[in-house]
Order: C-alpha cells, then structure tokens, then sequence
C-alpha cells in the first residue's frame, strides 16, 4: 500500500505572532516556519506503517511556494520516501488545496491518505474532509487509534465527550489528532540521506486544478488586549474577591 | 434569503451549540430552517421546533444518521443545499466532520468558526490561535459556515413554533460504519456548557491530582478542564483539552492550576469572564492574563481554596 501525506509549511508553533499595521495581515518577515504539527504526527503514522509492514512507500504532497520544499524535505529526513510539490504563489485556500491534492490522488491512486486535523495559521480543518468528498472516499477525521484491516481501517475518533470508532473503507482519508502518536526528530544520517530523495513539482495548471480564492481576506486585527488584573496574596483574600469583588461564587 | 442550520442533537434533545448556530443565523438576517437529521429522533425534532426564531424544521429520519457519519450526513445537506444561502452548523466534533465535505460538494468554500457577522456574506474569525482576527468576504453564492460555540449567546430553546416537515433519506453511501463509542457519562456540567471550569495543567503532575480539582468542581458546580501539556503528559483524555486544537470556552469564572498559559492554551479560554491563576512560577504567562494569579504552590494552594467553599 501506498500512503500520500499532506505537510503544509506554517509558522512554527513557537512564534507569537504580529499583526501587520495595515491590516493586511500577520508579519511573515523572518519568521521561522515549520510543518505543521498535526503533519508531522500524519508522517509519522505513515512512517511507522511502513516500519511495519503495512506500507511500501510514503509519499509527502505539499501545495504552496517554492519555498515549501523545506517542510518537504523535513518530511522526507523523518522517513517519507518521495516529495511532490504543487507550486503556485497563489494565496491557497482549503477548496483550492483540496483539489490539488485530488488530482495527485488521481496520479499516486494511494491507498490511504492522511492529514492534519487542522493547520495551525488558518485554524479551518476541511481540506482533509474536501479531499475525502472530491475524491469520493470515506473519511475519518481527528484520529487517535489507527488499525488497518483487510480493504478497510478501524479509526478510533476524538469526540466531543470521548472517543467513537468507525470502520471505513480503504482507500480513505485519514486526519489526525494530538495522541495519534509522538513523533520522532530526525537524525543527522537521515536528514542527510533526505537530501538525495526526489521532489516531483507540479504547478496547478499542470493538473488542471483551478486555484481562484473564494474568499477574500478584507482585513486582519489584531484580538482586544486582556488586561493583567492584581495578584493576591492569599487563599483566603483570593476567595473574597470571587465572592465580593467579581461576584462570579456565592 | 433563506438559511438552513443543521442541528447537533443526540435524538433525545437539541444540544445548545444548535442555539448558538440560530442565534448566528439569525444576526445574518433572513428565514432559519433547522435541519435535524438521525434516528428515532422524533423528540429532537419537537425541541428543534420550539426553539425561538425557527420557521421550519426538516426530519430526516433514518438509522444511516444515527451515528452523523459525515459521508452520510453530507450528502442529505448537498441534496437539499440550493435551496438555500446560507448552511450552518455549529464548530462541534460533528460541524467540524461533515461540514466541509458539504462546502466541497456544493464546489463552495467553508468559513470556519466564525465569530462575529458583518453582513450577510462578511465574517469575522479568529485565526493563529486566536491571536488575530480576520474579516473574510466569501464570493460564493452559497455560504457554508461553521459558527463559534463562544461567540454567540444562543437563542432560547423555548417559544418558537415552526413547521415539523418530514424529509427522505439521501441513502447510505456505503463508504464508513459505526462501530462503538466510549462517551463519559459526565456528574459535572459539559466544557462547553459550563458556567465555571477549573483546569489543571503539567503543574499537576500526575492524573491523580486531579482529584483535588474535582472536590472544587463538586461545591462549585463546575467543569474540570485541561491543558494540552496536561492531556500530552498522559494525565487526562482529550477531550478535557481546553485550546486551540481543542474545545474553545468563555465560561463566567475560569481557574487556571499549574497551567503556564501557553498561547494555544490562551486561544481556548481567554474570553472567560473572570480567569484566575494559580501557579507557583510568578513569570508564567498565564498571569498576563488573568484577573487574580496567585503565586503559590497549587498542591498547598488547591486544597486551602478547596475547604474555604466549605
């Protein structure tokens, strides 16, 4: 089986971010960018598939600037086989991502997809749910358990109040939650090893995948500032000032 | 103009981000139609109507929805989606699920979690973590639109008398099944429903020291959250989670244990009404952030707190 992974270049985890003073957007200037976690945690599944037996091939698909190469070829010193970029410099929304990937599922005809839950900039969660309806496979988002069957998965589910398992029919389209599993840091052998694998690169007009934005961003602000309020100095003057003060315990 | 909200519900009753959702639909202005699809659901779709400000609600009722699995789901609200200008669910595990495979096969983008409405086809939305608000124009002739549990009051669950229209399944899809589920029957109030949550963070330690927040739980009649360190370090289930990637809270009071504030943390509950810090690093961020921080060791700190409620 081959299992493709998606890895979208964000801001890393770390930085806290700057709202430009235009409103265009946030400060992308020298700020350090990443793959974005739930991504990692996706190849990491993938890898450990394949470690044990249940994959051949791992292959990473990343839409986006040239520059997402990088996360690429982060992805590819963690175990993934091969890379595939969708190059444009269009500002890449989820349906637009969505059928770029679909037509590289059309290509690669893998038999299992995974994806982040979410990506950690636009905060949506849909291309992994876009991707499973365009391509017309199952999908099992916000996964913490994988188990692969006989042309179908178990996938234990996070919920809203604990956990669901569905069972669904492969190929499908897997997104991951937090506890799916820990992923590894890449070692100096691999990272250099990475540096030989391939990077297909494709644009969307090679496939044939029309990218317009359907959503226009008219402005960016930043949130209203919460204020510091006071420190107490004890239990007994903190409990006070909820009952007295704040009023919010009687 | 003419809106369709799809009901989060557990065929018993409507669950309140349903109310949140036709609160939202309403700002947008125009006819609010729920949709309550599942199985056996009858009593659901009785509540649905009485909800404020409803006009007509859809059943469709058929043992394919009783678990919303999205495939299913999807195709039902595709089915019925040019009939309106606007599809709405809540941001819950299940809008979260099925909504965008809606919004791909309608070939229509999604605005996710919304939080405020400009007008009709202008949103607001936190992203980064909520460390920035964007206002999004969507250019689509259908609007599919996922709403904020936070952001809205809800409208009430009472007063409204729509129509009660029995709608045909859209089938099954054949491409996933239900097999079980491990729901914790919850003695507190939900996350998302609560009026005071209290979280423990890596500060606490192990999952047993939970347990000094749950006797503050029980006299406060609150919800007990968690920290992603908290849930990582294996100490809780996920979904305590309280952040960014997890369930997103404004609750009236929020009590912060051990938790340093992370801004994934901070983008799930810093629209709480009152936030108190209990942490013994007097740098944490969290007491950027909070009303009343208290320096102090939580294990000295919780339990004190914990026999003054008395």
């Amino acid at each position: 089986m081959k299992v493709l992974v998606t890895a979208k270049r964000v801001v890393d985890y770390n930085v806290s971010i700057r709202v430009l003073g235009d409103n265009s957007g946030v400060d992308l200037n020298n700020v350090k960018m990443s793959v974005n976690p739930f991504d990692e945690i996706g190849i990491e599944e993938a890898v450990r598939l394949k470690e044990a037996g249940k994959a051949e091939e791992v292959v990473v698909v990343s839409v986006g600037s040239s520059a997402c190469q990088e996360q690429i070829r982060t992805c590819l010193a963690l175990g993934a086989d091969r890379g595939i970029l969708v190059e444009t410099d269009e500002d890449m929304q989820p349906l637009a991502i969505a059928k770029a990937l679909k037509a590289i599922v059309d290509k690669e005809e893998p038999g299992l997809i995974i994806a982040g839950k979410q990506a950690i900039d636009s905060d949506n969660s849909q291309t992994g749910q876009m991707l499973a309806a365009l391509a017309g496979l199952s999908q099992a988002t916000f996964a913490s358990v994988l188990e692969i069957g006989d042309g179908t998965a178990d996938v234990t589910r996070e919920v809203d109040g604990g956990l669901e398992v569905i069972s669904v029919k492969l190929p499908a389209v897997i997104t991951t939650d937090l506890r799916l599993n820990e992923p590894r840091y890449a070692s100096l052998p691999n990272i250099m090893k990475a540096k030989k694998k391939p990077i297909d690169i494709f644009t969307p007009e090679d496939l044939g995948v029309d990218v317009t934005p359907r959503v226009k961003t008219l402005k960016v602000t930043p949130p209203d500032e919460r204020q510091a309020g006071i420190i107490v100095e004890t239990v007994e003057e903190l409990v006070d000032k909820l009952k007295n003060e704040a009023k919010v315990i009687s | 103009m003419s809106i369709l909200v799809v009901a989060e519900h557990d065929n018993e009753s409507i669950k309140a981000p349903t109310l949140v959702t036709v609160d939202a639909a309403q700002a947008i202005g125009g006819d609010v139609e729920v949709l309550v699809a599942g199985s056996g659901c009858a009593s659901a779709a009785e509540a649905a109507a009485k909800v404020e400000g409803v006009s007509k609600v859809l059943v469709a009722d058929d043992e394919i929805y009783g678990h919303q699995l999205a495939e299913n789901l999807a195709d039902l609200v595709v089915s019925l989606g040019s009939n309106y200008s606007h599809i709405m669910s809540p941001t819950t595990t299940s809008g979260k699920n099925f909504l965008p495979r809606v919004a791909a096969l309608l070939d229509v983008a999604q605005i996710s979690d919304i939080s405020g409405v400009v007008s009709e086809d202008t949103f607001e939305r936190p992203i980064y973590a909520g460390n920035a608000i964007a206002t999004v124009q969507s250019l689509d002739a259908i609007k599919v639109i996922s709403v904020r549990g936070t952001a809205f009051d809800g409208v009430a669950a009472e007063g409204g008398s729509a129509t009660v229209e029995n709608i045909d399944s859209a089938g099954d899809s054949g491409l996933s099944t239900w097999v079980k589920e491990d729901i914790v029957k919850l003695e507190r109030p939900e996350l998302t429903a609560a009026d005071i949550i209290i979280s423990g963070g890596r500060g606490m330690q192990s999952g047993d020291n939970f347990k000094m927040l749950e006797s503050v739980a029980d006299k406060l009649g609150a919800a007990i959250g968690a920290s992603r360190a908290a849930v990582d370090a294996g100490f809780v289930p996920n979904d305590m989670q309280v952040g960014q990637t997890g369930k997103i809270v404004a609750p009236d009071l929020y009590i912060a244990v051990g938790i340093s504030g992370a801004i994934q943390h901070l983008a799930g509950m810093k629209d709480s009404k009152v936030i108190v810090a209990i942490n013994k690093d007097e740098d944490a961020p969290i007491f950027q952030v909070a009303d009343y921080g208290l320096v102090a060791d939580l294990f000295k700190a919780v339990p004190e707190f914990d026999e003054l409620l008395d």
